[in-house]
């Protein structure tokens, strides 16, 4: 409903921070007080960025707060430097060539070895500041002496002084910080961050440099709170040297989970909360000191119920009351609409071929080995597939059929042996780079970007093939990604779900999510797709439609397919491979692997396995 | 101004530090590995054995039962948490499982603030350890000595506990793979419990036993939580070994640094965690595989 009006958040931000010294002073909000806020909210604009969309936690932006507060405040009180406005950007570059050092040890690791490593790295940059660094920094005095914004117009200057005045120039730096954080987050590289927050693993392996993005989303981060750094300085006519304290990035994490993260304006709600009842707390009801406490109890509360914080759950209300009043408009017509039976959409094209001279076989194993420790998951397996072919593979459980798979797709490295595909020898490269050659697969359990819709997961795995591995096109809209919408649209209706385009994962049916892990896989337009089990868990019908689905997208495109369901199976291909116990048993037309002796022995007799169909 | 006597006793200082440290990773440890959970409020745990112990000190004037008792309100506190919020979010992402414990160690620490103020507080050594001792080549407060002695003891039977008992193994073997556990027909939720006790009991235990060394202040566990992450990483998550080397380590960083410049304590301690990071990502005795 947002789409129809696209510049509707930034008009309301606008009117907002317009209207606000007409309304805040009455509600008590002194200048000053509006104007922290709006400090708290630019740098949380950033770290919303990093936290809520990339879901990356760190416990240190302190760090870069300080850092651009510092540099700014330096040039300014003791370099020399007269133009604030410059000093600030100074500040912000500083904060972000800082960010991007710290984010290449930081990201080595994920999870709460981030969240750790962020709070060390903070905690250094506190104690550098008191004492190496502290004829630089005045140690614990600060920098006093910060000056004030002014604009020489040539006519006439404008001079930021303190109070409304100076709330007119942060309220102007934070509007243009909304701008571009909403920008970012809509751009192909914003879809990125989402799906890395939602699913790293299956962001890599639709041929995400997710390492890059991240990286990115760090030193976004970091700029964002360099610039609200030196705006501090400038707000206080002082740059305090308690910037760096890890309660500074403690306090910048409360207000963006109070606020609610993934929202940008989570962060600004949040600081107005707690500077609110911080003051009101205080003076109000003369609690003193008690005030943290009453914040840090509010806080618990809130993360144990109210997970998307205060914009979220009134975001979830409105969805409630708009969906409720939506569904009653739409059922009436919805029940009497069969769902047309649609032909079934051209087969989509595989991915342009690098070399076109190429015409050996597309894939070729040798000497494939995989061992963990003592045990032989897979054992010299010599496979070949042409162009354009059909290949089954089947085996009892535990034949090692998915760990060839996560070989050949290169998830993991195998022990020994090597792996060409259209002749390139791909043995040791990464996941993300065979995908981006044109070899994915899709998922025996379902790795799908489970808090984003239908659409966006498609578009997901297929601005991956459009814009390449890594790009950074932060300011470009998804609509302008060409071929973009044609790619997301054909594939919804190769797998039959352009009903469900915008339904999130989470609410559709188990086969729909079948069906939407083939799509992944196949929006990114690979030549040589690897099924790991396409069927399992299906219905009859569901497994009819499928296997539908699966011949309508192999034209043009070699295929390799992993199930348990022979009769599909026998029926969709054209060659079989049987693995059993690590070694390929036998190759040959579904005819003859029916009849061949060494596999029904494999599945009814020595090992004691049994056909799972 | 570096004499032989001077960096000896620095490197006892690392040693007490050092093996103070490791035990209150080894607590933050145990928790991670089998629960899943980083625990942001083991400061605060810390923090809270030693007002705990200090409050028992000022009515008994025994520090033995300060001691016990400090790590058994610690240990208590631990389990009430678990049972009323930490289980809740164990199926919760790692952020709200932070978020959560972070917000908690907020309230230990400004909830500890509201009774006893931010004023310093002191808890004298045991009269047994009073003084100093004339080590021959240089005198040392024997305190710091028995620091040693005593959380070697407590290391030595969390050693026993996870090493040589039914619990133990059950605790290591849910390190390696919880689900498994489970299905195994052990209820590893009370296992839960008692892991997430005995380590909030370790940092509680360490908060008493250090109370002599320093003054007590409601926020002594910020810096040491932030010096027990940097032990996990450097000794691998998951690790009670890693554990031990990573605090020593760690505990000697600090306490030599100082001695040059106590400014630099951190950056170096940092140093060696970029160093670990970079050559051995999952940290010195870390398992590869566990994020």
């Amino acid at each position: 409903m947002l789409k129809q009006r696209p510049l509707l958040i930034e008009t309301l931000t606008a009117v907002g921070l317009i209207v606000a010294p007409f309304v805040l002073p009455h509600l008590g909000f002194a200048p000053n007080t509006v104007n922290r806020i709006l400090v708290w909210g630019l740098f949380g604009l950033g770290f919303d960025i990093l936290f809520g969309f990339t879901g990356l936690l760190s416990f240190g932006q302190s760090a870069f707060y300080g850092t651009g507060g510092f540099v700014a405040a330096y040039l300014l009180t003791r370099a020399g430097f007269s133009n604030v406005l410059g000093a600030l950007v100074f500040g912000m570059i500083a904060a972000a060539a800082t960010g991007y050092l710290i984010g290449l040890i930081a990201l080595r690791r994920t999870g709460i070895y981030f969240a750790m490593i962020t709070v060390a790295i903070a905690e250094v940059f506190f104690f550098v500041e008191f004492n190496p660094l502290s004829d630089f920094t005045g140690g614990e005095n600060g920098l006093p002496g910060v000056p004030t914004p002014s604009f020489n117009l040539g006519f006439t200057t404008i001079h930021f002084t303190n109070g409304w005045s100076l709330y007119q120039f942060i309220a102007l730096c934070y509007f243009i910080g909304v701008i571009i954080a909403l920008r970012i987050v809509r751009s192909p590289v914003g879809a990125i961050f989402s799906a890395i927050r939602d699913n790293p693993l299956r962001a890599t392996a639709v041929g995400h440099n997710i390492h890059s993005y991240k990286l990115t989303a760090f030193v976004i981060a970091a700029a964002y709170a360099g610039f609200a750094g030196g705006l501090l300085g400038v707000l206080q006519a002082f740059m305090p040297p308690d910037a760096f304290t890890f309660d500074t990035s403690g306090q910048l994490v409360m207000q963006t989970a109070i606020g609610g993260r993934g929202t940008l304006f989570g962060p600004l709600v949040g600081a107005t909360v707690w500077l609110f009842l911080q003051d009101f707390l205080q003076s109000a009801l003369g609690l003193g000191a008690a005030w943290k406490l009453v914040l840090g109890v509010v806080f618990v509360l809130l993360v144990c119920f109210l997970r998307g914080g205060i914009v979220g759950g009134l975001i979830d209300l409105y969805g409630l009351v708009s969906g409720k009043r939506a569904r009653k408009a739409s059922e009436t017509e919805e029940a009497e609409v069969e769902p047309p039976l649609q032909a079934p959409p051209a087969p989509m094209q595989a991915k342009e071929v690098a070399h076109p001279a190429y015409s050996g076989p597309i894939l070729k194993a040798t000497g494939l080995t995989k061992r963990y420790g003592g045990l032989v998951a897979n054992s010299d397996i010599d496979f070949s597939v042409n162009q354009g072919e059909l290949r089954g593979i089947i085996g009892p459980n535990g034949a090692g059929k998915s760990t060839f798979f996560k070989m050949l797709t290169c998830e993991i490295a195998p022990t020994s042996g090597q792996i060409v595909f259209e002749g390139r020898d791909i043995t040791g490269l990464k996941v993300t780079d065979v995908c981006q050659l044109g070899l994915t697969k899709s998922y025996q359990v379902n790795q799908l970007f489970t808090g984003l819709t239908v659409r966006q997961n498609l578009t997901i795995a297929a601005l991956a093939e459009l814009r390449g591995k890594f790009r950074l096109d932060l300011f470009r809209t998804l609509a302008g990604v060409k071929g973009l919408t044609e790619q997301v649209e054909h594939t919804l209706a190769l797998v039959n779900l352009t009903r469900r385009a915008d339904t999130p994962v989470s609410a559709l049916a188990y086969g729909e999510k079948r069906r939407l892990e083939i799509g992944l896989a196949l929006a990114t337009s690979p030549r040589l797709l690897l099924l790991d089990e396409p069927l399992a868990g299906m219905s009859p019908r569901e497994r009819i439609e499928t296997v539908r689905l699966l011949k309508s997208i192999a034209r043009g495109r070699t295929m390799i397919i992993i199930d348990h369901d022979m009769d599909s199976l026998f029926e969709l291909v054209e060659r079989v491979t049987v693995l059993q116990e690590g070694r390929v048993l036998v190759s040959g037309t579904p005819e003859e692997i029916k009849t061949n002796a060494a596999v029904q022995e494999a599945y009814l007799g020595g090992v004691h396995g049994e056909i799972a169909a | 101004m570096i004499s032989w006597p001077n960096l000896v006793s620095q490197l006892f200082n690392g040693l007490a530090l050092g093996a103070l440290l490791a035990l209150i990773s080894s607590g933050l440890t145990i928790i991670y590995g089998t629960l899943g959970v980083l625990n942001l409020a083991h400061g605060a745990m810390f923090m809270i054995g030693g007002y705990a112990g200090f409050v028992t000190y000022q009515y008994t004037e025994s520090f033995i039962l300060a001691v016990i008792a400090g790590s058994l309100f610690v240990m208590l506190l631990g389990v009430l948490m678990e049972r009323a919020i930490i289980r809740h979010f164990y199926h919760r992402p790692h952020e709200d499982q932070l978020l959560v414990t972070f917000g908690l160690g907020i309230c230990f620490v400004e909830l500890v603030r509201l009774v006893f103020s931010s004023q310093s507080q002191i808890v004298p050594p045991p009269a047994l350890f009073q003084g100093i001792t004339n080590l021959g080549f240089m005198f040392y407060p024997t305190y710091r000595l028995a620091v040693v002695g005593i959380v070697a003891i407590a290391l030595g039977a969390l050693f026993i506990v996870l090493y040589r008992t039914r619990l133990g193994m059950i605790v290591r073997a849910g390190i390696e793979d919880s689900v498994m556990v489970d299905s195994l027909g052990i209820n590893v939720y009370r296992v839960f419990m008692i892991v997430f006790g005995i380590g909030a009991m370790a940092a509680g235990f360490a908060g008493i036993v250090n109370a002599p060394v320093v003054s007590l202040t409601p926020g002594i566990g910020d810096d040491i939580l932030v010096q027990t992450f940097v032990v996990v990483v450097i000794g691998g998550v998951g690790s009670f070994p890693g554990a031990i080397l990573g605090g020593l380590i760690a505990g000697e960083i600090i306490s030599v640094t100082s001695m040059f410049n106590p400014g630099y304590a951190y950056v170096m301690l940092f140093a060696a965690m970029t160093l670990v990071l970079v050559v051995r990502p999952h940290g010195l005795l870390g398992v590869q595989g566990r994020e």
